[in-house]
């Protein structure tokens, strides 16, 4: 069988699972500054799958597409350490302030704009919103199927795939055709780690912005090395229609945003000791809380 | 036109908890309103399915029966709620925040060019003003939850586009009969009509499921454990002392992602909303991500070596210590206090 032309969608997301004290501003805004910047979790398990069926599907590649702020390029670059083809960042004012249906309107014109497509393979969610909707949503948009939550391609023939599902309470088997996009759970293999080799054949990859940004040394490595280029799309490499991107696009809005205050209950403070304990344990069984 | 539409979901023939709980829900929101509340079921072998949701206060119920929509997969599901959604304009749709619901809801809002909010924790009607664009709104739907890690909590709204759509996981609202005798309109979908063979290019060949062993949701005394549990082996500690109190274990999501509880454990806006008589919090700081689904519990028992941790503000009992020294005391007492 030929290779496939794989699409991976990730995101670079504030890693929220370990948020400081730091991580609010006085103002009850999110500093963001003040979380570090990762890959989204799942979308390394997408990473994983699609370069699990590159290991044996001879000619396929894989591309990641990213779409955020010229930063996020870092994810790009982590994941061609890891097995991936090459990157595709994709970021332009024209895109900020986009919620789920206006990025995935974004994503699926970058995706369009590339040759054939057979797999869309994206993590189930991001951390950040944990909204779970821009992968089907991508698929709509495309107009092909969605295989959402899954764990395992089994098996690919011709233009038909096998996938294993993790549902409610057990798992599912569903055969599916291509193109369509497939969204990864967590429960699905980790992401290998990087390649020595690629790293250091790709350490310098970099984007038009980050070498503009960089010492002219680097701009004269990347002569006659194209594959040092990491491509990046403003909205004028897609064709779209400005109205749908960013914030015009996006059907909800945030009306307001408030940073967590418990009303303060009266609460009674115990130590560790036996005796607080032992009267905690008397108070909770003669009121029949236990006992 | 302009009602509120719930997306019924069945669990082996009948209504899910999920979708009974978004009626009661919804009945609410459109008595507010004053416009009907309409119910829309997808799948195979319905006979007197409605039976199930009259009392819950439908006045209008779709139906769309037949062996194709059963199991569920995308496609036929999208394409007939999009084909109810377009021709009878519900202003608001809800969804349970299930493995259904977050395939379903996102390609369905996509296709609409809709806004959806995933994972609700609350749903209020309100108005609104957009002071750029000098534009006031009335009865909009306030789609409420927790976001950024649970640090925040942000109040989501669609001002312009129909339906306004949110999911909502199960636990999250409480189902309650709204009348024994409520009478309404069936509505039988011809779904020959409606789909096409493109809409069935996944095919289910094979399911296994089970009904969880495990299930803490009406759990009347839930130790949880968090984060600053530790490990595995010290939530063999909290599985003692569960067993021990007449309790299950429930856990933080910091706690599953870290592999020291599975995954039907979780409680929070992302995993069972529950209701137990004691909570007793475990290494648990106690973000809004995790307490949107405790909150509510009648006592709370916090421990935490962490005096300021959040959790303690809403603890009625707050031990400050570590959770391997307290707890083999707590058992000890309780032992020596029962015998």
């Amino acid at each position: 069988m030929k290779g496939l032309k794989i699409v991976v969608l990730a995101k670079q997301v504030p890693d929220t699972r370990n948020v400081g004290k730091d991580a609010m501003k006085a103002d009850g805004t999110v500093n963001r500054a003040a979380l570090p910047a990762i890959f989204n979790p799942e979308d390394l398990n997408a990473l994983e799958l699609a370069l699990n069926i590159k290991d044996s599907n001879p000619g396929t590649t894989v591309t990641v597409l990213t779409m955020g702020p010229g930063r996020a390029a870092e994810i790009l670059r982590e994941a061609i350490y890891r097995g991936a083809d090459n990157g595709v960042l994709l970021t332009d004012r024209a895109f900020a302030g986009a919620d789920t249906l206006a990025t995935s309107y974004a994503l699926s014109r970058a995706i369009a704009k590339m040759d054939k497509v057979d797999l869309i393979i994206a993590g189930r969610q991001a951390i950040d919103g944990d909204t779970a909707q821009v992968g089907p949503q991508v698929a709509e948009k495309l107009n092909i199927p969605q295989i959402t939550y899954a764990e395992e391609v089994i098996s690919i023939k011709k233009e038909k795939l096998t996938v294993k599902r993790r549902i409610e309470g057990g798992i599912e088997i569903v055969e599916g055709k291509m193109p369509c996009v497939i969204t990864v759970n967590n429960s699905a293999p980790d992401c290998r780690p990087r390649n020595v080799r690629r790293l250091m054949k790709y350490k310098h990859a970099t984007t038009v912005s980050e070498r503009q940004e960089t010492d002219d040394d680097y701009i004269g490595m990347q002569n006659g090395r194209e594959y040092l280029d990491i491509p990046e799309w403003t909205v004028n490499n897609i064709e779209a229609d400005i109205i749908q991107l960013g914030l015009s696009g996006s059907p909800t809005k945030v009306k307001q945003i408030e940073s967590v205050v418990f009303a303060a209950k009266e609460s009674k403070k115990l130590t560790d000791s036996d005796k607080d304990i032992d009267w905690l344990m008397k108070e909770l069984i003669s009121n029949h809380t236990l006992g | 036109m302009n009602n509120v539409c719930v997306y019924c979901e069945l669990d082996e023939g009948k209504i899910a908890d999920v979708s009974l709980e978004l009626m009661t829900k919804g009945r609410t929101l459109a008595n507010e309103l004053g416009v009907q509340l309409e119910a829309l079921v997808i799948g195979s072998n319905l006979k007197n399915i409605e039976k199930q949701l009259l009392p819950y206060g439908a006045d209008k119920i779709f139906i769309a029966d037949d062996k194709r929509l059963d199991p569920y997969v995308t496609q036929p599901h999208t394409t007939i709620t999009v084909n109810v959604f377009e021709k009878e304009k519900p202003q608001i749709a809800l969804m349970g925040a299930t493995i259904i619901g977050r395939d379903l809801g996102p390609r369905v809002s996509s296709a609409l060019k809709s806004g959806l909010t995933a994972d609700c924790t609350s749903l209020e009607i309100g108005p609104h003003e957009d002071k750029k664009q000098g534009k006031t709104y009335e009865n909009l739907l306030y789609q409420i939850r927790p976001a950024f890690g649970g640090n925040i909590v942000a109040t989501i709204i669609n001002p312009d586009c129909r339906p306004q759509m949110a999911t909502v996981r199960e636990g999250v609202m409480k189902k309650e009969i709204f009348n024994e005798n409520h009478k309404g309109e069936i509505i039988n979908i011809d779904v020959d009509k409606i789909l096409t063979d493109t809409d069935f290019l996944v095919k289910v060949i094979e399911r296994h499921v089970e009904k969880s062993k495990i299930n803490i949701k009406n759990s009347p005394i839930i130790v949880a454990g968090g984060y600053g549990v530790g490990s595995k082996e010290n939530f063999q500690l909290l599985h003692n002392f569960a067993d021990l109190i007449g309790g299950d274990v429930g856990a933080s999501r910091a706690a599953v992602d870290a592999g020291y509880a599975e995954h039907e454990r979780q409680i929070g806006q992302t995993g069972v909303t529950v209701r137990p008589k004691l909570y007793i919090a475990c290494g648990i700081s106690g973000q809004v991500q995790h307490t949107a689904g405790m909150e509510e519990s009648s006592m709370i028992i916090a421990i935490n070596n962490d005096p300021e941790a959040p959790i303690n503000k809403i603890a009625d009992y707050v031990i400050t210590g570590n959770v391997e020294d307290v707890i083999p005391k707590m058992m000890k007492q309780y032992k020596a206090n029962t015998k």
